[in-house]
């Protein structure tokens, strides 16, 4: 029913996303397809990384993690660095969704600390404006 | 667990080894439906201190204005000698970089690609950190110190009264136009260029390739090690947010003024307090859109509007004025101040002490005060270039461009006086200066009304980057910090321009805010050492 499942990640606050990140995972081996977890980070120093390849290398770290908690036969990991974080996030994962070709999108109605902004709800904004199918975890 | 290997932001880069982790001091709480995340204490003393000299100054305005305006005055008449050469060690520094090898060094690591395209990147550049005074500027200037060095030199109980650049060139028209204008670019070309880049590629580079937050206090790793986390630290980021936001009010709040005389000029506009205070929210206004809306979609994209409207006037004011003596006026005041800049730069045994202490030194402490701000948001546009092109593009060619706009503004505006007797445009003020000088060309009423949405536009794109640039200082250099904190600064800014307008005292607080040029001169010459101990330590 699904080739892929995108699953945005905020790795400064994993211990929130554990539902969606099990829903994920279920989901996945249920239909038996890759699972792809998606950050966004900026190039600038931040308090996750100090560069995008540390970001990166974080980022494929947390994927196998996944992989072996559940047991996922196939989880990888994106990186997506971008200019202006507080404002781009929406407009990065969805072009994420995109750039992945997943078709099912899972991920936390409020990823904290990214989505506590002004027009609050990326969760929303996906669910609202991607072409996947999108799984909001309450 | 084994040591990871020294991967460098992209490709090989030489990290620098901290126990500091970028965020540690920062307080997240929520207030009300916002989240917050800044930096504990530099947030907190940023904003009491500013506040703090709001108040001071409104309250004690008979006292305030004439000492801070001593104090900016006796700072850059007695230490003409310290701005001078700090300023001649940036440009000596850069032109070094330069051609060196280490010119090889890529910011952002060696595999680095470059964030923004040579358009986006130029147009940033210029809307941050020189658009306004251009435009003020571009005619009055060139016509000072054409004027000046007309009246050449007098002399009472043995020092200089006038204002004249170097010797003067009394009473010789064409001798005093490429003095004036070999002055004018000093001031604008090479050594504002120069102060901004130093501070710029500093950021870039413990930023982008050692891996440090992105803040001013960083530069100063390489001097005093894990004690920049600390007070010492603190003191010079807020530092740095004091100066940027006191040259960004204070000139925003002179800038409604002159706004409001342009369009009064033009379109009949009353002058008024509510004039100017319409005019500083109507600014406010537009930078907060663009700073919600980020910098991709907003800063940069209004900084490419100004680019496009700025790059047509000047085309128009060579087109339609005299075009071939402005292409001929752009070589030849090229090689005046070719000719002129060693005796200009000179830093000591000046005659002409009115002009290179009033002028030069006011200008250096200015472009000082306004480089931390200017300096921090050209360093977060510009990763992934290598320092030689970083060079090039940051201080050669926005000093050419500078070289053609004094050129054409001036040079038109000097020929009104010199070949057709137009003194209107040497008698009237500072802000008419340019409309004066387009009203003798056709079509003035479009070209002024391009004139001052373009007076209006760099207003706001000086006050998006600015907000931008507080924001990342007092979120201790973390770039996604929630918006509502840089919504905060861009407002708080407006409300500080309005408070100075209406109370008095944006003199003072300007003279204050130029005078921090004076500490930041100091923090610009240790930079130069970090940046070439931080350079030598890069895979070239």
């Amino acid at each position: 029913m699904y080739r892929k499942i995108m699953v945005p990640v905020d790795l400064g606050h994993v211990e929130r996303l554990g539902k969606a990140l099990k829903t994920a995972a279920d989901l996945a081996r249920h239909y038996d397809v890759p699972l792809i977890y998606v950050g966004v980070g900026a190039a600038t120093p931040g308090s996750l990384a100090h560069n995008p390849q540390e970001f990166e290398r974080k980022m494929n770290a947390f994927a196998d993690e996944q992989s072996k908690t559940y047991d996922i036969a196939q989880a990888t990991s994106i990186a997506c660095i971008s200019h202006d974080p507080s404002v781009d996030l929406d407009a990065t994962l969805l072009k994420a969704v995109e750039d992945t070709g997943a078709d099912l999108v899972v991920m936390a109605s409020h990823v904290p600390g990214l989505a506590e902004h002004l027009f609050a709800s990326n969760a929303g904004y996906v669910a609202m404006h991607a072409k996947a199918s999108v799984f909001v975890v309450r | 667990m084994a040591p990871q290997p020294k991967l460098g932001p992209t490709g090989d880069a030489d990290i620098i080894e901290t126990d500091y982790e970028i965020g540690q001091d920062n307080i997240q709480a929520k207030l009300g439906p916002f989240g917050l995340d800044i930096h504990n204490p530099v947030f907190m003393i940023s904003g009491l201190v500013i506040v703090a000299f709001v108040f001071l100054t409104l309250a004690f305005q008979d006292s305030a204005g004439p000492m801070f305006n001593a104090m900016r005055a006796w700072l850059t008449s007695n230490f003409d000698w310290f701005f001078l050469s700090a300023g001649n060690v940036f440009v000596i520094l850069c032109l070094v970089l330069l051609v060196s090898p280490l010119g090889k060094v890529r910011l952002g690591g060696k595999d680095a690609k470059p964030d923004y395209t040579y358009t986006g990147w130029f147009a940033m550049l210029f809307a941050a950190g020189m658009g306004i005074g251009l435009m003020f500027y571009g005619v009055s200037e060139p016509i000072s110190h054409f004027s000046t060095s007309m009246g050449g030199t007098s002399v009472e109980n043995g020092v200089r009264t006038d204002w004249a650049p170097l010797g003067a060139a009394a009473g010789d028209a064409e001798a005093a136009r490429a003095l004036g204008m070999a002055a004018t670019i000093f001031h604008w070309a090479l050594h504002p260029w120069a102060i901004y880049a130093i501070v710029a590629l500093a950021l870039a580079l413990f930023s982008f390739n050692k891996g440090l937050p992105l803040t001013i206090r960083s530069i100063f790793y390489p001097i005093f090690g894990e004690r920049v986390w600390g007070w010492t630290g603190h003191v010079i980021d807020t530092l740095a947010v004091f100066a940027t936001l006191f040259g960004l009010a204070t000139s925003l709040g002179f800038g409604a003024e002159q706004a409001n005389a342009g369009l009064e000029f033009l379109f009949g506009w009353s002058v008024s307090d509510g004039s100017k205070v319409f005019l500083i929210l109507a600014i406010t206004a537009v930078a907060l859109i663009s700073v919600v809306a980020g910098l991709d979609a907003g800063v940069k994209r209004l900084s490419e509007i100004n680019m496009v409207l700025a790059a047509l006037l000047l085309l128009f004011v060579i087109l339609v004025g005299p075009t071939t003596e402005v292409i001929a006026g752009f070589f030849a005041s090229l090689g005046a101040y070719v000719q002129n800049l060693l005796p200009l730069s000179n830093p000591v045994g000046r005659e002409d002490a009115n002009f290179s202490q009033g002028w030069t030194s006011f200008y250096w402490a200015w472009w000082i005060s306004w480089s931390p701000f200017v300096g921090m948001f050209i360093a977060r546009v510009s990763r992934g270039r290598t320092v030689r092109e970083f060079i090039f593009c940051v201080l050669l060619i926005p000093s050419l461009v500078c070289v053609m706009w004094m050129s054409a503004f001036g040079g038109v505006a000097i020929s009104q006086i010199v070949n057709d007797g137009y003194q209107a445009v040497a008698d009237a003020s500072l802000e008419l200066k340019l409309f004066v000088m387009l009203e003798q060309l056709p079509l003035h009423t479009i070209t002024s009304f391009i004139g001052i949405v373009l007076v209006i536009v760099f207003f706001v794109t000086s006050s998006d980057s600015g907000s931008l640039v507080i924001d990342t200082i007092t979120a201790g250099g973390k770039v996604d910090a929630p918006l509502p904190q840089r919504v905060f600064w861009c407002v708080f800014e407006g409300l500080v321009a309005i408070a100075l307008l209406l109370g008095g005292g944006l003199g003072a607080l300007q003279a204050m805010s130029v005078s921090t040029g004076f500490p930041f001169a100091i923090v610009l010459l240790l930079a130069c050492v970090s940046i070439v101990k931080g350079l030598l330590n890069e895979p070239r």
